[in-house]
């Protein structure tokens, strides 16, 4: 008999026990739900933060001159599409030229870096030479290097070549793999890839050229992807080199009309000036929305900016 | 010597391009600069030796280098960390207890990707000007804003702002590694009963100081070489009163409005030194401070 006493109050506070786990768990649900809400609710507000400035930007570009400053409502009164179809041509030349330029120099360098800096990274990470850990630290450290300090003697020798207001000092570099972080990005890629791909293939009696056009470069385009996406939102946004080395108009890419356009129209016409900014930043917006992943993927495993 | 060249040749074919240009582009042209900087060069003339001239002017007799030295220190002071502690704090929310991230990171991260243009520096003008979006909000809780693009005491801090407004790619990174702490330790943390901020500084600190390391590096790096939004910001010549004269608009300024080669080059060649000096330290000093996991045994 006393035996079940003890059994019924072991019963008891089993049942007891349990219950009240069930509620301290209901209770965490409950804290973690609200801390859920909480944590969305606060993520919206920066959101909306972050993103104001550019749908202000957005929104001006419709509006009227007089309505552009003195109000932050993101709905212009009416739609003013001539912002756009005038400040097209509000400069000497007109954008389509600008835009055709930076897709050349834009298109030949997304190439040049592609080619050159997947060779490289090829030979860093497939093959074996005498003085690879030697040339792969000198790689490296030129990452760190500013642009600032090349920048003169590259112009003096462009300049003695007679290259200055042509597209080679913007294009040429990057066909001798001058941005370096891809090589580095690429690297990180092959170097994942399995050895014994190139074992075999090289055992069939394929020569290195064969194994990277045939098995590394078809297993590495998601890393390739990435590469020409960065490569290419930072060539069109380019500005310090066009500056430099482009002088004549007609040669100018869109970030230096958009320089010429806040130097001549800036003070006058707003709303074409933030016109031409948004058209200037939505062939990068597209790029993100669309490859997304790839970019955060690439950020993630390579560290870049 | 056959079977070396062998075994060497068609890595080096596949090296050459990058050979080229790094001796063409890069070492050569470093070279070609310290060389400048020890002359007189106006690029109508031939360079002119004149020792350590311009590094005496420079540090000796040249207020603007040292008003730019000033001035490029406080921007990376300041924006560094504003931009390192938005990233971490934005990325250990969207860390834990969120099912769905994927808008949240891509909004946060998309002024990394266009903060660079000039469309970017264009509208910052126009939001910290006078009349401009920022003084209006100010203006709705009572606060009389300043002119904050022409007076010379604030001009500075819009840049800080827009250096903030692009944590992005600073919080991909924290993201990435903050996924890699194993969540036990979380765990055991939460039934020890550890305090939420004792979890921050013994757990996610210390097994993040890589990650930190690693951005604090690159962000300061990056933060030296600001130039795009600072030239269009500042008319391209620094102003109000110098205080955006950033250390790269400055040096084009000298190279490409005055054409002083000479100096200029003397001025890239600092500029290397500091960044290099930085580097130095931070990988010097890592391993006092950076406790890498599979270290400890």
């Amino acid at each position: 008999m006393k035996t079940s006493a003890t059994d019924l109050e072991l019963a008891i506070q089993m049942d007891e026990a349990a219950r009240v786990a069930h509620e301290l768990r209901l209770k965490r649900d409950r804290q973690e739900r609200n801390g859920r809400i909480l944590k969305h609710i606060f993520l919206i507000i920066v959101s909306c933060v972050m993103l104001y400035p550019l749908f202000w930007l957005l929104a001006s570009s419709f509006k009227p001159e007089n309505e552009i400053f003195g109000s932050l409502t993101l709905w212009p009164s009416e739609f003013r599409f001539e912002n756009y179809t005038k400040g097209w041509y509000a400069l000497p030349m007109s954008f389509t030229v600008f835009y055709v330029n930076s897709a050349i120099v834009t298109g030949l360098s997304v190439i040049g870096n592609l080619v050159s800096c997947s060779f490289a990274a090829y030979a860093f990470a497939r093959l074996n030479f005498t003085g690879r850990s030697f040339f792969f630290a000198l790689m490296m450290m030129t990452l760190m290097i500013p642009y600032h300090v090349v920048l003169i003697p590259q112009y003096v020798q462009f300049l003695n070549l007679g290259w200055v207001d042509t597209y080679l000092p913007l294009v040429v570099p990057r066909f001798l793999a001058s941005d370096a972080f891809f090589i580095f990005l690429m690297v990180q890629f092959f170097r994942q890839l399995p050895r014994e791909l190139d074992e075999a293939a090289m055992i069939d009696g394929c020569s290195p050229f064969k194994i990277y056009w045939a098995i590394i470069l078809p297993l590495s385009l998601p890393a390739m992807g990435t590469a020409a996406i960065f490569s290419l939102i930072w060539v069109w946004e380019d500005f310090l080199a066009p500056l430099i080395y482009l002088n004549d108009i007609k040669s100018y890419t869109v970030p230096l009309a958009l320089r010429l356009f806040l130097d001549q129209e800036g003070q006058s016409a707003y709303g074409q000036m933030f016109a031409m900014s948004v058209l200037s930043l939505v062939p990068v917006v597209i790029f993100f929305v669309l490859f997304q992943k790839l970019i955060v993927r690439g950020i993630a495993t390579s560290g870049m900016k | 010597m056959k079977r070396f060249f062998a075994r060497n040749a068609p890595a080096y074919v596949f090296l050459l391009p990058w050979l080229i240009g790094f001796f063409l582009l890069a070492l050569g042209p470093i070279l070609a600069s310290l060389y400048l900087s020890f002359t007189r060069y106006d690029m109508v003339s031939a360079p002119r030796w004149i020792g350590w001239g311009n590094y005496e002017y420079m540090f000796t007799r040249d207020r603007r280098f040292w008003k730019a030295l000033e001035v490029t220190f406080t921007y990376v002071a300041l924006a560094v960390p504003a931009r390192l502690i938005m990233a971490l704090g934005v990325a250990m929310l969207l860390d834990k207890g969120l099912r769905t991230i994927g808008l949240y990171r891509a909004i946060f991260y998309l002024p990394s990707l266009l903060g660079a243009s000039i469309a970017i520096a264009i509208l910052w003008r126009q939001l910290f000007a006078a009349d401009g979006v920022v003084n209006q909000v100010l203006a709705m809780v009572g606060i009389q804003g300043a002119s904050w693009i022409t007076d010379p005491d604030t001009s500075l801090y819009t840049l800080v702002v827009l250096a903030m407004w692009q944590f992005g790619s600073p919080m991909l990174i924290f993201l990435a590694g903050l996924r890699g702490i194993p969540r036990d330790l979380y765990e055991a943390a939460e039934i020890d009963g550890t305090p939420r901020w004792r979890q921050f500084t013994r757990i996610t600190l210390p097994l993040l100081a890589p990650v930190i390391f690693f951005n604090l590096v690159l962000q300061t790096i990056d933060s030296f070489k600001t130039f795009s939004s600072a030239f269009i910001i500042s008319n391209g010549t620094g102003a109000p009163a110098d205080s955006l004269l950033f250390y790269t608009v400055y040096l084009f300024n000298e190279a490409f409005k005055f054409f002083r080669m000479g100096y200029a080059s003397a001025l890239a060649w600092f500029l290397l030194v500091i960044i290099a000096t930085f580097t130095a330290i931070a990988f010097f000093t890592s391993k006092y401070w950076v406790h890498y996991e599979n270290e400890r045994d």
